[in-house]
Parts: C-alpha cells; sequence; structure tokens
C-alpha cells in the first residue's frame, strides 16, 4: 500500500516543486510551502523590495460568508464595525474571545453587500458556526477550493497590468475586485504580508496553474521572481506585521492566561472599534481602553555598536542572523526583565538588525534604551537595544494610487 | 521461627504497584518480600508465550500512566524498559471506509476533514480544552487524598495546595470540568462534535473497566484519564512496551531485586494475621508463616478487606463500604497468533497504520448495543474492541512473517446469565472473531491460536475480583478520597502495619504506578516519624 500522503502541494504545487532547487518545503497548514526556492533566499527577498515577488499563499485558511446576516455575522467576529466598510473594501481585523483576547488575525473581503471573505492564519470555521446563531448565513469553507498568490512588490502593479482586465489602476490599497487575470476569473486584492505595493490573487484551484503561467510569462521581463517563506518572513517583520504562534498565540490554543494577548497588547488597538457593532469580547476591551494593560508590541532596534563591542572580545565581527529569528529571547532594563523579543533578524534592506517585541508599558516609548540578549560565541550577553515604532519600512509606494511620484521625486 | 522468614516489609501480590511500592521501600533500606501467586510477576501485565513463538500481553496492554517519576526513581529505562510509539488509532467503518487519527497533526486534521470540516476544527479545540483540564486534575493524582471527614494538620495542607492550584483554573476550566464529573461521555461530546464515528470512538475511552455504556452518566470523566496520560505522551509515556506489557512488570520487579527486595513467585498468600488491631505476618498456601511489622496488600480491596483478613479485626462501617464497593468486571480479553499479516478492508495492504490502534468503534449506537447485551446478562454479540498488533510494533513478539494480535472486549459481564463456561467462552470468542472479520476478511483463515479470557478467567488466574481490570470502577463515587473507601484512602487501614497499595487505592487503574508509590511514601513516613 502506498503510504498516505500527509502534506499537500498547493494548487500551484505542478509548477512550484520542479523550481524549488533546494527541496526544502516548510509545513503550513497541512500543505508544503516552499522555504526558498533557490540555495539562497537573498534574491528574493531583493526582489519583494526592489522588483516583485510570487508567494504561493495558499495555505491560508479561507471561508465565504453569505446570506442576508453576512454583515451582521462580521460584526459579531470581528473587532472592526463592519458597517462602515465598503463593497470592495478589504478590512484588516483581529478576532477576540470573550475575554477580548486575540484568537486570530486576518482580513475581511467585502465583496457585496451580503457577501465576504474572510482569511485567517488558523481554522476558524467552527468559531464562525458557534457565532451565527440565529442568523441567516451561509458559511462556505473555500481553503481547498481556492489558490492564493501574493505578488508583491514595486512592479507589482505594472506585472498585473499586463494580464489583468480590469481596474488594476484604480484598485486602492486595501480594496479588492473581481477581474480576468491571464484569462481566468479571479479576485484582486490590494494587500499582502510585505509591507510593500502588493496584490494578492485569489483563484479558483482549477484555474491556479493558468494563472501562475501567465503572471510568470508577464513578470520575467520584470524581474518578477517566486519567493519562499524566508524571503517573506524577512520582509514582514520589516512590515512590522505579526505572525501567529510567533509573536502571539492564539487565545483558544493557550494553556495559561499568561499566554493570550488582547488587541491592545499586540499594537492593534488602531483596529478595535468599541463603538458601533457588538462583537464578542467587544466589553472586555473597553474595560481594557480605560484601563490598559501592562503590555505593549513594539518594534526593536539592536545596537550595531554594541553588537561589535561583545563581538571583538572574541575578536570576530558580528554575527548576524541569516533569517529570522523566532525563539523568544528575554529583553532588559537594567537588572530588570521586562519584555521579550519573539521575531528578530537582520535587515538587508535597513541594514539594521530588528525584532519585534512584548514590553511593559513603562519602558515601552519608543527611544527607550534597553538590552536584548544575544548569545556570542555560546555566551549569553546583552546587546543595547532601542525601542522603535512600526513598520521599521514603510514605502509610499505601499498606499499610494498609480502614477503618484515616486518617492525619490517628491523628496 | 527461622530468620529467613522474617521481614521489615512483605508486599502481597507481584502486579505492579506491588512491586513498585516494594522497590521504593527497599530503596529505603527495608528488607522487603514480594509474595506472588503465579509462577511469574505482573499480574495483569504480564507477557506469555503461551503459544509457543508466540508472545501475548494476556491482558493489560498498553503503557499510558505509567508515572514519568517512577521510571526516573526506579531506573526502569536501565532494566529493561522501552516505550515504542503507538501512531494512530485507525475506527474501520461498515462499508469499507475508516475514520483514522495519526500521530501527526495535519494528517489527523486533514482525515477528519474528509468527514467534517466543523469537526476538524473542533478536535483542536477540544484537544486544548482537555490538555487544560487534564493539567488542572493532574496534581490530584501526586497526593494522597486528604480526610475531609475530619481533617488532620496534612489533611488541611493538601487541601490548601489544591484550593490554591483551584483557584488557578478559569471558570471555563472549572466549567467544563463539572461537566465532565457529571455528564454521558456520549452527550459531552454531542456537545463538540457530529462525526458518529469520531464521537464514538473518544467515547470508548470513557467505558473501558466500567459497566456503563457511553451514554452513562458519570463516563465523560473517565476521557480524562485517557488524556492525563497524553500530556505525559509528549514525553512517550503513552505507547506499547517492548516485549508486551510482561516488561514493565519485569523491568520494575529487576529494579526492585538490584535494590534488595526478594522476590518469591509460586507463593500464594492464605491470610494475613493480625492481633489486637496490629499486623502480624502472613500464612502462606502451603502453610509456611512469614512475619514483618509492614504488610502491604497490592490486590484488589475485596481481597485485602474480604478474604485476606478475618472480618472481626475490622470496623463494620468499613466491611460493608467494602461490599458496597463496585468493581463489576465487564471486559474480556482476546490473544491471536496469525500465520500472516490482518489486512483491513478499509485500508488494504502493509501500512503505518498496523503499528497502531484500531476501535470497532463505528457509532454510539454500536456501542450503546452493545452495552444493552450486557445489561441484561450477555456478552455483546458485536462488542468494542481496542485492538493491537504487536508483532507489527515489536517483532520480537511474534516469529517473523507471523503475527500475534491483542484484542481488548469489552462488553463481557462477570455475572454472565447461567455463570461462564467452556462452551460460553468459546462462544464469546466466536463473536469477537465474527465481529472482526467482517473488517478483516483474511483474520479467520490465519489464526494459528487463539485464547480467550472471560472475567472469570481473569479473576480465576490473575485474581482480579470479578475480572475487574482496575480493581474496582472508574466512577466518581469511587474515586479520590472515597477510594476505595471514605477515610481509607490515604493506604492505610485500620489494622496497625498494614496498608495498601493496589489500583483499587487513589488514584486508580491502568499501568500508573503512583498507588504503590504513594502508598510507599506513607509507609516510609509512619516508620520514620
Amino acid at each position: 500500500m502506498p503510504p498516505v500522503k500527509v502534506l499537500r502541494g498547493t494548487p500551484f504545487h505542478e509548477r512550484t516543486a520542479p523550481i524549488c532547487q533546494t527541496e526544502q518545503w516548510r509545513r503550513w497548514a497541512g500543505y508544503l510551502a516552499a522555504a526558498s526556492y533557490e540555495p539562497s533566499h537573498e534574491r528574493e527577498y531583493h526582489a519583494i523590495r526592489s522588483a516583485a515577488a510570487l508567494i504561493d499563499v495558499s495555505p491560508l485558511y479561507k471561508y465565504r460568508i453569505s446570506g442576508t446576516d453576512a454583515a451582521a455575522l462580521m460584526n459579531r467576529v470581528v473587532t472592526r464595525n463592519v458597517e462602515r466598510q465598503e463593497v470592495g473594501q478589504v478590512y484588516y481585523a483581529p478576532w477576540c474571545d470573550s475575554a477580548g483576547k486575540v484568537r486570530d488575525d486576518g482580513t475581511l473581503q467585502r465583496l457585496g453587500e451580503s457577501d465576504f471573505r474572510l482569511t485567517s492564519a488558523a481554522p476558524t470555521l467552527k468559531w464562525l458556526h458557534d457565532s451565527a446563531g440565529g442568523l441567516d448565513v451561509e458559511l462556505e469553507e473555500e481553503s481547498e477550493a481556492l489558490g492564493a498568490l501574493a505578488l508583491q512588490g514595486p512592479l507589482s502593479r505594472t506585472i498585473l497590468q499586463q494580464i489583468a482586465d480590469g481596474d488594476v489602476d484604480g484598485l486602492r490599497y486595501f480594496g479588492v475586485m473581481t477581474a480576468k487575470a491571464g484569462g481566468v476569473p479571479v479576485t484582486i486584492s490590494r494587500t499582502g504580508y510585505t509591507g510593500d505595493l502588493g496584490y494578492e490573487i485569489w483563484v479558483d484551484a482549477g484555474d491556479a496553474i493558468a494563472l501562475w503561467d501567465a503572471l510568470v510569462d508577464a513578470g520575467t521581463p520584470f524581474g518578477l521572481a517566486p519567493a519562499g517563506l524566508i524571503a517573506l518572513d524577512m520582509a514582514r517583520v520589516e512590515a512590522g506585521l505579526l505572525l501567529v504562534d510567533v509573536d502571539y498565540i492564539p487565545a483558544h490554543r493557550a494553556v495559561i492566561e499568561a499566554q493570550k494577548s488582547s488587541p491592545y497588547e499586540l499594537g492593534l488597538g488602531w483596529a478595535v472599534a468599541l463603538n458601533g457593532s457588538n462583537y464578542t469580547g467587544r466589553a472586555a476591551l473597553r474595560a481594557e481602553a480605560s484601563s490598559p494593560s501592562e503590555w505593549r508590541f513594539r518594534g526593536i532596534t539592536v545596537s550595531w555598536d554594541s553588537l561589535e563591542q561583545l563581538y571583538s572580545v572574541v575578536h570576530l565581527p558580528p554575527q548576524l542572523p541569516a533569517a529570522v529569528l523566532r525563539e523568544s529571547v528575554p529583553i532588559y532594563s537594567g537588572s530588570r526583565q521586562v519584555g521579550y523579543a519573539t521575531s528578530r533578524g537582520w535587515s538587508p534592506t535597513l541594514k539594521r538588525y530588528l525584532g519585534l517585541a512584548h514590553l511593559q508599558a513603562d519602558f515601552a516609548e519608543p527611544g527607550a534604551e534597553l538590552e536584548i540578549e544575544v548569545t556570542v560565541e555560546h555566551r549569553r550577553q546583552r546587546a543595547r537595544a532601542t525601542v522603535a515604532k512600526t513598520p521599521f519600512f514603510d514605502p509610499s509606494r505601499k498606499r499610494s494610487a498609480a502614477g503618484a511620484p515616486t518617492e525619490k521625486k517628491r523628496r | 521461627m527461622s530468620k529467613a522468614n522474617q521481614y521489615d516489609a512483605i508486599v502481597v501480590g507481584g502486579g505492579h504497584n506491588g512491586l513498585i511500592n516494594a522497590a521504593y521501600l527497599a530503596r529505603a533500606g527495608l528488607r522487603v518480600v514480594v509474595l506472588e501467586r503465579r509462577h511469574l510477576v505482573g499480574g495483569a501485565a504480564v507477557t506469555e508465550e503461551i503459544f509457543p513463538g508466540y508472545k501475548y500481553s494476556v491482558a493489560s496492554y498498553v503503557v499510558s500512566l505509567l508515572r514519568p517519576s517512577i521510571i526516573r526513581d526506579l531506573e526502569l529505562v536501565k532494566h529493561g524498559l522501552t516505550i515504542l510509539p503507538l501512531e494512530s488509532t485507525i475506527t474501520p467503518l461498515p462499508g469499507g471506509d475508516y475514520l483514522g487519527r495519526w500521530a501527526d497533526h495535519d494528517q489527523t486534521r486533514r482525515e477528519l476533514y474528509r468527514h467534517s470540516a466543523r469537526d476538524a476544527d473542533a478536535y483542536e479545540d477540544f484537544g486544548t480544552l482537555m490538555f487544560q483540564l487534564a493539567r488542572a486534575v493532574k496534581p490530584l493524582l501526586g497526593v494522597v487524598p486528604p480526610n475531609v471527614a475530619s481533617p488532620g494538620l496534612r489533611d488541611l495542607r493538601t487541601l490548601l495546595s489544591l484550593g490554591k492550584h483551584g483557584r488557578s483554573l478559569s471558570r471555563q476550566e472549572v466549567h467544563a470540568l463539572f461537566k465532565l464529573m457529571t455528564m454521558s461521555a456520549a452527550d459531552f461530546l454531542d456537545e463538540w462534535f457530529e462525526c458518529d464515528p469520531l464521537k464514538a470512538t473518544m467515547s470508548a475511552s470513557g467505558i473501558i473497566g466500567t459497566f456503563l455504556g457511553p451514554r452513562s452518566p458519570g463516563t465523560a470523566y473517565v476521557l480524562l484519564h485517557h488524556y492525563i496520560g497524553e500530556i505525559d505522551g509528549v514525553f512517550r509515556a503513552w505507547g506499547f512496551a517492548k516485549g508486551g506489557n510482561g516488561m514493565v512488570s519485569e523491568a520494575i520487579a529487576s529494579s526492585a531485586r538490584s535494590r534488595g527486595a526478594e522476590i518469591r513467585t509460586n507463593a500464594g498468600v492464605e491470610s494475613v494475621l493480625a492481633k489486637n488491631g496490629r499486623v502480624q505476618g502472613v500464612v502462606l498456601e502451603g502453610g509456611d508463616t512469614l512475619t514483618a511489622p509492614t504488610i502491604v496488600s497490592g490486590v484488589d480491596p475485596k481481597r485485602t478487606f474480604l478474604q485476606l483478613l478475618d472480618p472481626g479485626e475490622l470496623p463494620e462501617d468499613l466491611t460493608a463500604s467494602i461490599r458496597r464497593f463496585r468493581i463489576r468486571g465487564s471486559s474480556g480479553k482476546v490473544n491471536l497468533a496469525l500465520g500472516e499479516l490482518p489486512e483491513f478492508s478499509c485500508l488494504p495492504g502493509r501500512g503505518a497504520h498496523h503499528r497502531g490502534a484500531f476501535s470497532i468503534s463505528p457509532s454510539v449506537n454500536y456501542l450503546e448495543r452493545a452495552y444493552d447485551d450486557a445489561k441484561y446478562g450477555g456478552f455483546s454479540r458485536k462488542p468494542y474492541m481496542d485492538i493491537l498488533i504487536p508483532s507489527a510494533i515489536d517483532p520480537g513478539m511474534a516469529p517473523p512473517g507471523r503475527h500475534v494480535m491483542s484484542i481488548f472486549v469489552q462488553y463481557a459481564p462477570f455475572d454472565i446469565e447461567g455463570g461462564w463456561d467452556d462452551a460460553k467462552r468459546d462462544a464469546f470468542g466466536d463473536a469477537v472473531v465474527d465481529t472482526l472479520s467482517e473488517y478483516v476478511p483474511n483474520l479467520r483463515d490465519a489464526i494459528l491460536h487463539r485464547q480467550v479470557l472471560t472475567p472469570l478467567d481473569m479473576q480465576e488466574e490473575m485474581g482480579l475480583t470479578e475480572g475487574n481490570i482496575f480493581h474496582g470502577e472508574l466512577s466518581l463515587q469511587q474515586l479520590f478520597f472515597f477510594r476505595p473507601a471514605p477515610a481509607w484512602s490515604d493506604y492505610r487501614t485500620p489494622i496497625r502495619g498494614f496498608y495498601q497499595c493496589g489500583s483499587g487505592t487513589h488514584p486508580g487503574g491502568g499501568v500508573c504506578g503512583a498507588p504503590g508509590r504513594l502508598a510507599a511514601r506513607e509507609i516510609l513516613k509512619d516508620l520514620y516519624k
């Protein structure tokens, strides 16, 4: 009997497998996702920032919510006021348990008055079912039926224009539209996980290969490169974007209370509507808004000088992580531990050692000087680190309309 | 009397708890002897080559709850214990499909998704909740149950620490805990899942060793016991003991011997001698007398209090409690020697699934009907079965290319109508083979030898009263400070120097070992206070 195949390829696997030179696949929601296609992920990373990259994000969970009460259900779930969401608009939002602790975060596309698509990092079908009591809604799990490609980078718009028939130019930041691309029907949202100009394209699994081929054909002259998760991970840290299970634990999977986080504690207070909609957890979040929690989520930058000094003692130049490190490390103020960094790595674009960290409020003011644990030649040391606002990297092209002056010109 | 028959402590019964108790007492420097009626140690955890070349884990067949501290303290790995992982549970379904749960998270999710997208989600949440609850309940396993009727200082300390722990639980956890304590396994699972075979297979762990059906209240709690083992499952304490479950007993015995304990087999104890409320010694079946100031009973509460001792030595309320203690056997065991690998029609050929468990539990109704048969005095015509193929996990269990199959069968009531006899035992074995053949077409022709154990056989051969595998059912009124009787749950008895350490004491059944260890701790406290 052939062994049961545990991990699936995504709808793009036919194309991604032959070009994955490293044969290094990461597990993502039961799918195989390329860690990097080339032996080094650097070119893939730079494609994101300087040309365009094509990233297979099909393993995301996707749910279609429709029916008379679809908006009402979404208002029960996400922490934003969906009544204010226009058709053709995407909301980024967390959703919480009744104690106001974050279960997951994702994007919510409003495709029609009563037609939504929710993407999430963790399975959410049961939560939607449980929240839908008494409402007239239809829930469709689209996770397997849809493939998804992230086309990210400064030239992503130009490439998409070549193959899409809709008004790509007119698509606003966090807008969504339906179109045909490469001859197949798709949904295009101007969203992504890189903090750059970019799009995510949602396609029926059966049409996935046609879309891939059209994008690669049109994009190659512009320097389009397929990129894996290692490159994406660095880009999302530069963008200050959270990664579930790394930067926070979903409330429903936490074993102890201390493992849970509220949206405020994750720096998502901007996505919390305290009035308007009445979603699960609002009462708790209102209470928290008036007496804030002691935790903040911030960026940190590790001091090069300090790092150089620590390494000079052992006669080495500073050693930098090639990819994002995901082990939590303590952060100190003097002798006291005041937080921990959950993601950190070297930004090739900014030439800085960056991290995302949970910090106690008293020590979380941008500019505050702290220390982070680093291991220098098997010994624990502390390097100076400064609290920073996120995103670290935030080009104006991310939000700007087509034809808007480039950054250089504006300067 | 010869000096040779004088000991510091005598342990009656060489089951795993008796051996663990002896090992701890010997470690503390006591001169200990374990007295075992049979020719080998282990009690219900024995490996025997009843059919030459084929090793049967005769009764007990998996390790789930064996306390990690015992494995460390007694150096069981050094003494030969190897636990091999059980990687899956397959529930074959009528019609040729199956429901599988695998060691790998993604694989399980994908499989459940095939049956119900909602259940695939719910399964993860349920797992988290059970992990939390198991964490909540687990401290109870490590403490001597406090006497709540007339608490002493130590009892109050225990209660206080448990209370502190209880306060660390969230409201949802407490709520779920109460549900678990009061609901039936089927009702509790209904709140979470819609897939019938999933609910059936999960509820099966709530009925094992009880004379209850999946719809009987109280069975939900036993589900939790299953998960407690799985917390440590991370450390691979859950699995199949290489060489069969007898190797658990052999490893403990070897550890006990290395610490100076003496183990006598073919040494059944006729009675325990007590005088003026103090224990004196034991009389062996051959008439020999052994003396010791400390005597520990590893046998079940009925035997301990109603057979070994002269009932006149005990207060009447205790003997009355013990008489009422529920110890109804409900399960049997069938072991097969097979000429070839059994092939499941739902997963044809050889595969990783052979190294896991198979559960014949296609629906909750199936299990409840199996219980119906037993309720009215018969064995289940279509029984629930929990099946392993030990030789697929550990090739040493059978000659190359040949196999052994271990089949736990429920229900088989001890009090079967008309009593058990050879004809009924055969009919019971036939029902098992017939039912299983529906899923394993090549089974019948592959059988080289068949061993069938009824609850009566377990009583007669292994000394389990009424054939109850847990020395008393794991129902709420028989747990913690009620196990085996109120006020006598701290391993002591009204007879000074006489202790209990079997599965009939807290925290109960399964190859767990905690009773043996906790009893040793109490004994040593009494000796050295």
